[in-house]
Formats: structure tokens, C-alpha cells, sequence
């Protein structure tokens, strides 16, 4: 039971944390060019948005959860099953940053995720 | 050029960017720890390490690349959608094989093969789609709003 809540605060944790550094950047709008002063410019606006203040501790919060799930269980469990974070941030993406989750976007979501367990899984 | 072209093209480049910067990070703080050796889990151990590990060209190199993975990966997702950059990022488990396989001739097992290839597939279905659904204000319409 505690490995599955510790897989839960692991991947939420992760995805939550993208989710909302996403949210962020979105809202921060992107660089008008693609040259380095354009993107400090991009990059000093961006830390000074709260949702990537939000993101940030949410994903240190879901690498403390992987480091005490490897104490726990062995890595050949704990990373491939990581790899449902994929699907999880998918549905996190269609659901709360509405973004138009098309068929094939989810045929290759869900292959992405089979092939990275099984690559972690060795 | 037309918009969705540009779009495409700059979310590509820096998707692969993101891949790059965080492949090389990786395998430079891997050689710069291997080269401080096992870290002894006592007080003075750890004092050794971080004095080390500050002053390792390879760290330093490291976090570099991982600055590089992390910028790219801010900047990308200022336009293109979560659902499109997450998935198409994981091509570089795809190359991280082909580097162990070609400069560090490990043996891959067929079961990794066969993830690779699932991968492949999954990244150009993924590459396909339009890499942004939802409208994403640019920062010149950021500026004329805010005036």
C-alpha cells in the first residue's frame, strides 16, 4: 500500500509540478525572438511568476518521493512504473490546461509510455 | 514562412535541444563523480566530496547542460503544448541507446530494443500533431495588451 501512495506522490507530484510550470509559461507569453537577450528577458519574467514557484517544490516534492520509493522497492519496479506519468500528465494536460488531446497524440502518448518502462525495466 | 511551419520548426529544434542538454549533462556528471569516486557517508566524507565536486571541471560542464535542458524546456512550453513536448522528450532514451551501443558497446536486451522502437513510433505519431492546440500570447501581444 505505501509503495502505491509513494508511486502516487511520485508521479502527481511530477506531472503537478509541470502542470503548473506550463500554466506558467503560458501566462508569462513566449520570448518575440529566439536570441539570448529576448530569452533572459523571457527567463527573468518567468521566475517571477508564482506558478513556477508552485511547479518547483512539486517536482523536488516527487524526486524526495522517488528516492524514499527506491528505499522501499527495487528500481526495476519503481522506474518503469514512473513511466505512467506520461498518460497521467496527458490527462493533466487535456483536463486542466485544455489543451486538444487528438487521437493520434494519445496513440503516441501511450506508446512512449510501454517503450520507457520497458527500456527503464532494461 | 507560414505560422504553423515556424511553430513546428522552433518546437523541434528546442526539443531537441532539451534532449541533447540533458543526454550530455548527464554523461558529464556521471564521469565527474566517477572521477571523485564513492562518496564515504560521514561528516568528513561529504566536506571531501562537495570540495571536489566544486572544483571538477566536469560538474561545472554538467550543470551547464542542465541549465541549457532546463531553459529550453521553460522556453518551449511558452508556446507548444505539455501533451506535445513531454512525449516527444523521451527520444532521448532512444538515443541515450544508440550512444551506450556505439561509443560504450554495451549489450542491449531484445526487451530494450523493443521499447526503443516503441518510442520511435510513439514520438513521430506525437510529431504528427500540432505542437500548439491552445492560444499562447507572444510577447509583443503581452506588450500591447498591458499598454
Amino acid at each position: 500500500m505505501r509503495i502505491i501512495i509513494g508511486l502516487a506522490v511520485l508521479i502527481l507530484g511530477s506531472t503537478g509540478g509541470e502542470i503548473a510550470i506550463t500554466h506558467g509559461m503560458k501566462s508569462v507569453g513566449e520570448p518575440a525572438r529566439l536570441r539570448p537577450r529576448a530569452v533572459l528577458q523571457f527567463l527573468g519574467r518567468a521566475v517571477r511568476n508564482g506558478w513556477f514557484w508552485t511547479g518547483v517544490p512539486l517536482m523536488a516534492l516527487s524526486f524526495y518521493a522517488l528516492l524514499v520509493l527506491l528505499s522501499w522497492a527495487p528500481i526495476s519496479l519503481v522506474i518503469p512504473a514512473s513511466a505512467l506519468s506520461y498518460v497521467v500528465g496527458t490527462f493533466g494536460a487535456k483536463f486542466i490546461l485544455r489543451e486538444d488531446v487528438s487521437t493520434a497524440r494519445w496513440a503516441g502518448v501511450i506508446l512512449v509510455c510501454i517503450g520507457v518502462a520497458l527500456v527503464a525495466a532494461g | 514562412m507560414p505560422s504553423d511551419r515556424r511553430v513546428r520548426i522552433k518546437t523541434l529544434v528546442l526539443v531537441l535541444a532539451m534532449v541533447v542538454c540533458a543526454n550530455v549533462g548527464d554523461l558529464l556528471l556521471k564521469r565527474g563523480m566517477t572521477q571523485i569516486g564513492a562518496v564515504a557517508l560521514t561528516a568528513q566524507g561529504i566536506g571531501l566530496a562537495f570540495r571536489l565536486t566544486i572544483t571538477n571541471a566536469s560538474i561545472w560542464l554538467a550543470i551547464f547542460f542542465l541549465i541549457g535542458f532546463m531553459v529550453s524546456y521553460m522556453t518551449v512550453l511558452s508556446w507548444a503544448d505539455y501533451s506535445f513536448v513531454m512525449p516527444a522528450g523521451a527520444f532521448g532514451y532512444a538515443v541515450l541507446t544508440f550512444l551506450a551501443v556505439i561509443f560504450l558497446h554495451e549489450s542491449v536486451s531484445p526487451r530494450r530494443w523493443f521499447g526503443v522502437a516503441l518510442i520511435c513510433v510513439g514520438v513521430v505519431l506525437v510529431g504528427q500533431t500540432k505542437p500548439r492546440t491552445t492560444e499562447a500570447p507572444s510577447e509583443a501581444v503581452v506588450r500591447c495588451e498591458s499598454s
